[in-house]
């Protein structure tokens, strides 16, 4: 028997096992899975227009189409030069819903990740420390949970009157993170008193090693769902804080689409115009539906237990 | 019992928070009320702007004086004994609550109504694809219903409006009522028919919630030990549905009902928009076009306890409906 192992790790094979683990093993369970691949696509493709179709598609300029004679109102039916017609200004339907990808999009993840990262900070400080810190964040946590969210982001958007991504996905995640640190909170508790963590504490383990090694990888499937439902949440009031006009309109953004709809081009009084309400909410639909699907697979990706069969 | 007054302190909290924490929001808004309600009479009126300003005016003994502090501790003051202060530029002068008074009807009856048809029909329908577990039927509806939840209320509401209201005009556009009020058949109909597109609406988006909500419950329900022995016992059917799964599987969607009741209560500013619904979240809405501080913190305030207090109702009659987790 020789102590001595002939097997030797190379740095080229942790990257091996973190690619084969990361990235191999969760597409082929995403491929297997139908729903949740068309989810995928559609995400991608979202983000894919976010990205490149700016560089693509001309800037939407006003009176791009000829300039619309009162009282006919607008009556520019889809073409082959403006795929999706065009809006109140003359401006082209299609380039307005690229345009305003970037920040819908911007806005949406990083609510999604603020709201993420500050429910896993508070449940798990909550949940590990226990005692008087416990009881004092849970306290916090129970009064935020109570208050209604939107009512109080429309408050709070007329006075941080701000189009930066960051400074408004703050803002949506105010009072978004309580829900999940609670439910960490009680997943965490039932984590610690098995047997696994309890080994590792007696192994002497230290404490960023039992919750980044031990406890994460067990909750990371929770987590990368409540990531998908926060970007959602934040989405629903993003756009909808645009619509009613009570953040700048400094970009373009769908929300400030659907409220040029339904304020000034009437497009709910004449047959007319319904593709200009229309653009803006398939845009969005479309948006949460990938979401929804992809979050189909999440459990099965991200779920140690459940990765077995591949 | 102690639980009881802990919940009770909370709740009290909740309310103490919501509101300091809006009192100080909406002072630190920018924009003042007196010019808000100069540019609302220049774009509603075409005024010039020296009439506009001299009518708006007629505000500033309704705008309150003093360092912030004082005028905090006495507005707080004023909210525990039930005076909200007056609205400032929305309608000068008429005591907030009053105000108030007057839109809660109209926001109670459209979610209060909305919920209970959601709830009935969405539980009925979950409870049968739980039946169905499994089948072509269960899987089709779980799918639509879970990206009908991701939808957001307001765009099912244009569309509604657009399609519903002006285009086939089935339903009115805008308002509660177009008749005289009255205890009459006919007001109560007119009041109705005004009602159906903002309740549609709501019953769109959350039936999908309930109907999920309940084909989980049921089918964990399904699995219990209680079920299987109740079959064996040869008890019938109907009975078996009724009173060991419906119950059963109903409880913990309890809790979710009364938070349902509060979310809606806060998305009701959409919907009352869009409809120009004349509810607490529209009154909300145009306050704060308006920067009528008192009458936005009012109908904020509403809002807060309306939820709260609905939290508070469904964990406390939640454990004496369920005894297995009645507290000491």
């Amino acid at each position: 028997m020789s102590s001595k192992s002939k097997v030797k790790v190379t740095p080229k094979d942790i990257i091996k096992a973190y690619i084969e683990d990361w990235i191999i093993v969760p597409g082929k369970i995403l491929v297997r899975n139908r729903k949740a691949f068309i989810g995928f696509l559609i995400t991608l493709g979202y983000i894919l227009m976010a990205i490149v179709g700016p560089h693509i598609v001309p800037f939407p300029r006003n009176y791009t189409c000829p300039v619309y004679l009162p009282p006919t109102l607008l009556k520019w039916p889809p073409s082959l030069e403006h795929p999706l017609g065009c809006g109140y200004f003359g401006e082209d339907i299609w380039g307005e819903i690229v345009w305003g990808a970037p920040t819908v999009l911007q806005i949406a993840f990083i609510a999604g990740f603020i709201t993420t990262i500050v429910g896993i900070t508070v449940g798990m400080i909550s949940g590990f420390k226990g005692g008087a810190l416990d009881s004092v964040l849970m306290g916090i946590t129970d009064i935020v949970m109570t208050i209604p969210g939107l009512p109080l982001l429309i408050v709070l958007a007329t006075v941080i009157r701000s189009a930066n991504p960051w400074v408004i996905g703050m803002m949506l995640s105010v009072t978004a993170w309580a829900g999940l640190a609670r439910s960490i909170r009680s997943q965490v508790l039932s984590l610690k008193e098995r047997e696994f963590i309890e080994a590792a504490k007696v192994l002497g383990l230290s404490t960023g090693h039992i919750v980044f090694r031990e406890i994460m990888p067990n909750l990371m499937s929770y987590i990368a769902i409540n990531f998908i439902f926060a970007t959602t949440g934040a989405i629903y009031s993003s756009v909808g804080l645009y619509f009613l006009g009570l953040l700048p309109y400094t970009t373009f953004n769908w929300g400030i689409m659907l409220n040029m709809a339904y304020t000034q081009a009437g497009a709910q009084y004449s047959f007319h115009t319904i593709h200009y309400l229309l653009a803006p909410i398939i845009a969005i639909i479309g948006f949460q539906v990938g979401l929804v699907l992809f979050s189909y697979a999440i459990d099965e990706m991200f779920n140690p237990r459940l990765r077995t069969e591949v | 019992m102690r639980w009881i007054y802990r919940r009770l302190i909370s709740a009290f909290l909740a309310i103490y928070v919501a509101v300091s924490l809006t009192f100080f929001i909406v002072r630190a808004m920018p924009g003042n009320p007196v010019d808000a309600l100069t540019q609302a009479l220049i774009q509603q009126y075409y005024m010039s702007y020296e009439a506009a300003r001299a009518l708006a005016k007629a505000l500033v003994p309704f705008i309150p004086k003093g360092p912030l502090i004082e005028q905090y501790f006495h507005y707080i003051a004023n909210f525990f004994r039930g005076n909200l202060g007056v609205s400032i530029s929305y309608s000068t002068g008429v005591p907030v609550t009053e105000l108030l008074a007057s839109r809660i009807p109209w926001t109670v009856l459209v979610v209060a109504t909305s919920l209970l048809i959601s709830f009935g029909l969405g539980t009925l329908i979950g409870m049968l694809m739980a039946y169905k577990h499994g089948s072509k039927l269960d899987s089709g509806l779980a799918l639509l219903f879970s990206i009908l939840r991701s939808i957001p209320a307001y765009l099912i509401a244009l569309l509604f409006l657009s399609v519903f209201a002006f285009q086939l005009k089935w339903f009115p556009t805008r308002g509660a009522y177009s008749v005289q009020p009255s205890f009459s058949l006919q007001f109560i109909a007119d009041v109705l028919w005004h009602a159906a597109l903002p309740i549609l609406t709501w019953v769109v988006v959350h039936v999908s919630g309930w109907a999920l909500g309940m084909r989980g419950s049921t089918i964990s329900v399904l699995g219990e030990d209680y079920i299987t022995y109740a079959k064996a016992r040869g008890l019938p059917s109907r009975r078996i549905v009724v009173t060991y799964v419906g119950k059963n599987a109903i409880l913990p969607l309890f809790t979710q009902f009364m938070l349902s009741l509060g979310f809606m209560f806060g998305g009701s500013v959409f919907i009352e928009y869009i409809f120009s619904y004349p509810g607490v979240g529209y009154m909300l809405y145009q306050a704060i076009t308006l920067r009528d501080w008192f009458l936005m913190i009012g109908a904020f305030d509403i809002i807060v306890i309306a939820v709260v207090i609905g939290a508070l109702i469904a964990d406390l009659t939640y454990s004496f409906l369920d005894p297995r987790i009645r507290r000491e």
